[in-house]
């Protein structure tokens, strides 16, 4: 960790020396390092933009689904845990964090460092993941899950639900109560598609790790583990805004 | 050591464990902040809260965790158009919707 020699200089870009010695990993197609660093970062931020109309999409119909029908909507959210949302929002918060300082490690040539902080960021993801299956489970458990098994039980009849009886939620009427359906077919969409980039993520994180042992990015070509960390910690975003949207917005109204 | 360090931010541009770890914990104490809104009856005001919490993080993450505050003008214009698009689409999208039924509730 402390081995200073690792963060020395290697070859590292300076534009003057041109077609002359260059270091392995840069392309020939490029002029130097620096170009080679912007264009790979500037296509990473486009890929991301695209991920941002996707999810954008899936936001704006919650929106609007949620101005409709607003009183299913608010019963509904009611049968989430806030406390395990909240839980998966640290864990997704420190991964995020663990990320950046994997980033640092790598820039700064500290192997072991590299493959600690992917490690943590792996197994809080993984947490991410296992709380969520929690969560999933209690909604096929209630009949929660959109489809011909749903039930209107718990909002038709609050009493006998622990959650909506909590919550001091009053009975809907039926037309209303099976509009609770659009609200869980919107969070299974929204928080199934960040899972399933939470699952990218980790298969990616678990092929970095065995990559940043043997060495692989802590040579000074630092590009792989810069763009992954932007793709990390765009998802920490999405969910950033799924939680107060989905689990916190209709708590006391 | 420190020249080198130096030079390294010069170049790459990076950005230090504090900056890390002081923006790490200003999320966590907007996530608490959220949490505790939540529970507080505002009114009108809960979901507004709760979303510019929501972007003050973001802006948080996207400036330091994903180190556009130090990137090249290109990544910053790029990062605004996506910002800006997304914004006018999803306006539009809602302004369309909410005034279909104008002055027929």
């Amino acid at each position: 960790m402390s081995d200073s020699t690792a963060i020395a200089h290697g070859e590292h870009a300076t534009p003057d020396h041109g077609h002359e010695a260059h270091p392995a990993y840069l392309r020939h197609h490029f002029e130097n390092v620096e170009q080679q660093a912007d264009a790979a970062g500037f296509a990473m931020w486009l890929f991301l933009l695209t991920e941002v109309m996707f999810f954008g999409g899936l936001f704006t119909a919650y929106l609007i689904y949620r101005n409709w029908y607003y009183p299913a909507f608010v019963a509904a959210s009611h049968q989430l845990s806030i406390p395990l949302g909240g839980f998966n929002t640290l864990l997704l918060i420190t991964s995020s964090f663990t990320m950046a300082m994997g980033v640092w490690c790598a820039e700064t040539r500290r192997k072991s460092g590299l493959v600690l902080c992917l490690v943590l960021t792996f197994i809080l993801g993984l947490g991410f993941l296992g709380v969520k299956t929690v969560e999933y489970g209690e909604k096929i458990e209630k009949h929660h899950v959109p489809g011909f098994h749903y039930s209107v039980q718990s909002f038709v009849n609050p009493d006998s639900d622990a959650e909506s009886k909590a919550a001091g939620d009053k009975p809907l009427a039926l037309d209303m109560a099976r509009h609770t359906e659009v609200y869980f077919s919107l969070y299974f969409a929204m928080t199934g598609m960040h899972a399933l980039h939470m699952i990218i993520g980790i298969a990616i994180l678990g092929f970095m790790i065995v990559r940043a042992q043997a060495g692989a990015y802590t040579t000074g070509h630092v590009t792989f583990v810069e763009n992954f960390g932007l793709y990390w910690h765009f998802v920490d975003i999405v969910w950033i805004f799924l939680f107060p949207l989905l689990y916190l917005i209709s708590r006391h109204s | 050591m420190t020249d080198q360090k130096e030079m390294e931010a010069a170049s790459h541009h990076v950005v230090s464990p504090v900056i890390y770890i002081v923006i790490f914990l200003a999320l966590l104490v907007g996530t608490a902040l959220t949490v505790w809104a939540s529970y507080v009856d505002l009114g009108i005001f809960n979901p507004i809260l709760a979303i510019a919490i929501a972007c003050g993080k973001a802006t948080l993450v996207v400036l330091f965790f994903m180190h556009v505050k130090y990137s090249s003008k290109l990544t910053k214009l790029t990062v605004f158009a996506g910002l800006f698009t997304f914004l006018t689409l999803v306006g539009m999208t809602l302004a369309d919707y909410m005034s279909r039924a104008w002055g027929r509730w």
